[in-house]
């Protein structure tokens, strides 16, 4: 394979790609926002004040700075920060996971059918059909047929986002496959499965990780519109999604129940919308000249 | 351009058809039983056996399958369970609210998106680039069902400017139609708005550096006239695709924002259908969802190639 070797394009030297992250104010803020949010969901059975479903209905609606309740209290006098951080946990949780579940099933497809000519007609058709199903129908589907779970949710919105793994990978592997150093492997008599295992997946590697950057914050909202809607995480558990829809029936009268977790959530998907699009710049030179 | 139109055409059956299968499966999978929901209070042997017949449930699947394709060919989408309504009658007075609605975010989206993309754009570096793309990377990270709250929270009851909920159809009364729906379009376009905005941005930077604008510039037109000339031509286009590529997005969007805004259409159908296990309403909002996207999405790549005639050309290679 000495060839292929040889004239293989240079890969994106990572340890350049994270000097210009971190070289960006921008993305640093949104890494330490990242930071913070893994840290308060990871250790939130320590870190939170209170029991996140422990109710006290002496204490509801304390405005936030009570003592002891810094961002308040709902209508069962169940803290806000704390529910905040085990809802920061689930959101995560899901969109790590859909986002997990896209890759697998995609990023094989995505190679296959932009390998093989042969099954990329059938792969393309099954791409439009899921498209066909807007995320939501989807999920709304999926919670009658199999329940309302965390689990359920993570598996309809990373359904959701599989057509847009394959497309993403199949590019990148009709791109890859015209270029000379892929040539040059097939002639030495590499099998197909070397070629895409060792010089095709590893350079739409970027393109991938892009991809997944920008599918987890979509992940993230999407549980919370699926819990806020009752088709997700089911109370008492809290989500971010189900403060919210349980908030609406409060809000005029404590509205921070509203407010906070919605900030949360918008925290959270901005910083990883921030670092996704710096991450895109600083892979793709071309891009960053804008 | 012909081959092009038949192969995008040929595709989109193909897909249709897929999806009434799955559609059809799908619903045959939710749990519980149809005819014990109908039958209510009333659960002997005999009765249950006549709902199942009267429903057409006794048969086997491929016969139910080919009674629901071939009356939905003919528009008779079945009545629902719980309510004995036509199907098709629900669905007629449900449609009309959903898409006055996406129709008024699109226009909302486009009118904010290219604004923005533009004069992000064309004051490239100062500050006015700088709040439009903050802008837009808000909006793309803001739920939009909680800006929602907000905004009924903090405009509709502690202002008043709009009503909180409610819808009144346009032919009774245009203005309160609009007043009703001007703020979930508003919420429902913000996404869109940022998408709309980045790309028309990225495509204006592409072009002001491209050879015939210096060409136009060199022969001394106002930098309005070949800002506004190609800025309008290229801007349909961006709205055009971006439209097909967020429909999904923007169905899904249209689903919330009804349920926060509590009007009657197609999200609110949908998601009382699943909570009822109204099968006959659940298959056919799925499946006239399923077929709008479908058909929207072949008319978008019409209209592209229609606009673009780059890819007309390459339709016929």
């Amino acid at each position: 394979m000495a060839v292929a070797e040889a004239i293989a394009p240079p890969r994106s030297n990572s340890r350049r790609v994270v000097r210009r992250v971190f070289r960006n104010p921008l993305a640093l803020t949104g890494l330490a926002v990242l930071a913070i949010a893994v840290i308060l969901a990871v250790f939130a059975n320590w870190l939170a004040p209170h029991e996140p479903t422990q109710t006290n209905l002496g204490n509801a609606f304390a405005p936030p700075g009570t003592a002891g309740y810094l961002l308040g209290t709902d209508d069962l006098g169940r803290d806000v920060l704390s529910r905040i951080m085990f809802g920061l946990r689930a959101s995560l949780h899901v969109g790590i996971l859909a986002v997990a579940f896209s890759l697998v099933i995609g990023v094989p497809l995505g190679l296959i059918a932009g390998y093989f000519r042969t099954v990329d007609a059938l792969i393309s058709r099954l791409t439009d059909l899921v498209l066909a199903f807007p995320f939501l129908i989807l999920a709304v589907g999926l919670a009658a047929i199999r329940g309302a779970s965390l689990g359920n949710a993570a598996i309809a919105i990373g359904i959701a986002q599989i057509p847009g793994m394959i497309r993403i990978v199949r590019s990148e592997t009709l791109r890859l496959k015209s270029l000379d150093f892929v040539a040059a492997a097939v002639v030495e008599g590499a099998s197909d499965a070397w070629v895409l295992g060792r010089h095709i997946l590893p350079n739409a590697g970027s393109a991938v990780i892009v991809q997944a950057t920008v599918g987890i914050p979509a992940a993230i909202l999407g549980e919370a519109v699926l819990s806020f809607l009752g088709l997700g995480i089911q109370p008492p558990a809290p989500s971010l999604g189900t403060m919210l829809a349980d908030a609406q029936q409060f809000a005029s009268k404590a509205p921070w129940a509203a407010v906070m977790p919605g900030v949360a959530i918008m925290l959270l998907t901005l910083a990883f919308n921030i670092v996704g699009d710096s991450l895109r710049d600083a892979l793709d030179p071309k891009a960053s000249r804008r | 351009m012909r081959r092009y139109l038949l192969n995008r055409l040929w595709q989109s059956v193909v897909t249709l058809v897929l999806a009434t299968i799955v559609v059809f499966v799908g619903v045959r999978a939710l749990p519980g039983d149809p005819a014990l929901a109908l039958a209510g209070e009333d659960r002997d042997p005999e009765s249950l056996r006549a709902i199942r017949q009267q429903y057409g449930l006794d048969q086997s699947w491929l016969v139910q399958f080919w009674q629901f394709i071939s009356h939905a060919a003919r528009g008779d989408l079945g009545e629902s369970i719980r309510t004995g309504t036509p199907v098709r009658s629900m669905i007629f007075s449900a449609l009309p609210v959903t898409i006055e609605l996406s129709v008024l975010a699109i226009l909302i989206a486009g009118v904010i998106g290219v604004g923005a993309g533009v004069v992000a754009a064309v004051r490239r570096g100062g500050p006015a680039e700088w709040a439009a793309n903050a802008l837009a990377l808000l909006g793309l990270s803001v739920p939009h069902f909680w800006l929602g709250l907000m905004a009924i929270l903090y405009l509709s009851v502690a202002l008043g400017l709009f009503p909180a909920s409610g819808f009144v159809p346009f032919f009774t009364n245009p203005v309160d139609n609009l007043h009703h729906l001007i703020l979930p379009a508003l919420i429902l376009g913000t996404g869109l708005a940022a998408v709309i905005m980045r790309q028309t941005r990225s495509s204006m930077l592409d072009a002001l550096s491209a050879d015939y604008i210096r060409t136009a510039e060199a022969k001394g037109l106002p930098p309005k006239a070949v800002i506004g000339k190609h800025a309008l031509r290229n801007s349909l286009i961006v709205v055009v695709t971006i439209v097909g590529l967020q429909l999904g997005a923007l169905i899904s969007g249209a689903v919330v924002t009804e349920r926060i805004f509590a009007l009657p259409g197609f999200g609110k159908l949908t998601v009382d259908a699943v909570f009822q296990r109204d099968y006959p309403v659940i298959q056919a909002v799925v499946l006239v969802t399923a077929t709008a996207y479908i058909v929207i999405n072949l008319l978008v790549d019409l209209l592209y190639s229609v606009i673009d005639p780059r890819i007309r050309v390459r339709g016929e290679a």
